[in-house]
């Protein structure tokens, strides 16, 4: 029935040619690439689990066709932090416990990394409010959090020591 | 897996109301925060969609005198970041904040949320109370529709399927005015409404000279209580008074029992946010 595009998006800094169908979400395309660091949880953007930053704002994967996002830069959990220098965000997370069984856990970081893009003094309030689209059936928030605010202060810290 | 379907990618408005003349089945889509799971519940029927996602001429906020004019394509988000809109439109801007969770409101869009005709949709009673007017669109020209015309029952529109819902407007209120929503919901995130409330109530020396109050969840539509607003236009306003239009709103509904909520709660809780929503309004205004 429907044809097959291509569609070229940048991923973490790397062009991804991605032949697909209309009907491909932007979760299955980029999961069949192996970038399997992007959970699929409800496949109906209840949970944030599959949460990618698309041109820098977050946005659920399930829910985002592959063909409308040609031209874009998409970036994943991998995209943030490097490795043996993370993220203050990933170094609160482990700092506060805030995964248990870490399947929301790119989800939220991908979340609150945009929060933290654009405001690096968040409220509780405010933190919560952004992270209102994922889920987490562990930790009951709390560390979450407590890990938001704490990269949120080391963010600050690293602002004004530089 | 979705099911397999078409999707037209027109670059210009122009070209997306010509496919839309052509075809009988093509549907739009915009953010498709809503499409997708209802296509993955086998809940929608259709294969052949149009994308609206290109259509950058749809995404904007206008305001000219005092008039405010949001384009069909502009996300929820997009609303949320402008400021302004905490005093053009109080109501919508409160429903905005509390619209599903941050990566859907990055991606639904208003006319989204308008056509898809949900009882829910928590736009559309901050809209009502705004006295909203929608225009659509064809390749045989645009017609304006006040949005309290365009629900005639649940999921359906007086929009024709060659016509796209292309804007939405209304005038900034007044300043005697109040506009407040409130949306029940299990949850403050990414929770559907039980129980949606929202009014707008103008006041010269504590008499009501114009009352809106719209309500959603506890009908086929979204709907305006006429009656109550009726019954409180041209009245000073007091304890008595908001408990009539209140019980006078909630005879209105027509809720069902759902997995959310029993029909019962509903018409309670109706009753009890308009009568809380129009005392906030009054006590504000006085």
């Amino acid at each position: 029935m429907s044809k097959e595009k291509s569609i070229n998006v940048n991923v973490n800094g790397k062009a991804v040619e991605l032949v697909v169908p209309a009907h491909r979400t932007l979760l299955e395309a980029l999961r069949h690439e192996s970038f399997v660091e992007i959970k699929c949880g409800c496949e109906k953007g209840d949970c944030g689990a599959c949460a990618v930053l698309l041109d820098g704002e977050p946005v659920d994967s399930c829910l985002t066709l592959a063909w409308h996002v040609d031209g874009c830069e998409v970036t994943t959990i991998k995209g943030i932090g490097q490795p043996g220098k993370a993220d203050p965000l990933q170094e609160a997370f482990i700092e506060t416990g805030a995964a248990q069984c870490g399947y929301c856990t790119p989800g939220m970081i991908v979340a609150a990394k945009s929060l933290l893009t654009d405001n690096q003094n968040p409220s509780l309030a405010e933190i919560k409010r952004a992270l209102g689209g994922n889920l987490c059936r562990c930790t009951g928030y709390t560390r979450i959090f407590e890990a938001v605010l704490l990269a949120a202060r080391k963010m600050r810290e690293e602002g004004e020591a530089a | 897996m979705l099911p397999s379907f078409d999707l037209y990618q027109p670059q210009s408005l122009g070209d997306a109301l010509q496919a839309l003349a052509k075809s009988d089945e093509m549907q739009p889509l915009a953010g498709a925060t809503n499409l997708v799971p209802d296509l993955r519940g086998k809940r929608e029927t259709c294969r052949s969609f149009i994308s609206l996602k290109a259509l950058d001429d749809l995404r904007y906020i206008n305001r000219e005198g005092d008039r405010v004019t949001v384009g069909a394509c502009t996300t929820i988000s997009d609303i949320l970041r402008d400021s302004a809109m905490q005093t053009d439109a109080p109501a919508l801007y409160a429903a905005a904040e509390i619209f599903a969770g941050t990566m859907v409101r990055n991606a639904a869009t208003i006319g989204g949320n308008i056509c898809c005709g949900s009882p829910s949709a928590d736009t559309v009673p901050a809209l009502l109370t705004l006295g909203a007017e929608v225009t659509l669109s064809s390749a045989s020209g645009e017609r304006t529709v006040p949005l309290d015309e365009f629900y005639v029952d649940y999921k359906k529109s007086v929009k024709r399927a060659d016509e796209l819902l292309t804007s939405v407007s209304w005038s900034i209120p007044a300043v005697n005015s109040v506009n407040l929503f409130y949306k029940l919901a299990r949850r403050k995130g990414d929770a559907i409404t039980v129980t949606g409330v929202a009014v707008m109530i103008a006041a010269q020396d504590g008499v009501c000279c114009s009352a809106r109050i719209a309500l959603g969840s506890v009908g086929p539509t979204v709907f305006r209580a006429r009656a109550a607003e009726d019954l409180l236009t041209g009245k000073a306003l007091d304890e008595d008074l908001i408990e009539q239009a209140a019980r006078t709103a909630a005879d209105q509904c027509a809720p069902i029992d759902d997995i959310r909520a029993s029909a019962g709660y509903r018409l309670q809780t109706a009753f009890s946010l308009t009568r809380r929503l129009l005392t906030q309004a009054w006590k504000q205004l006085a």
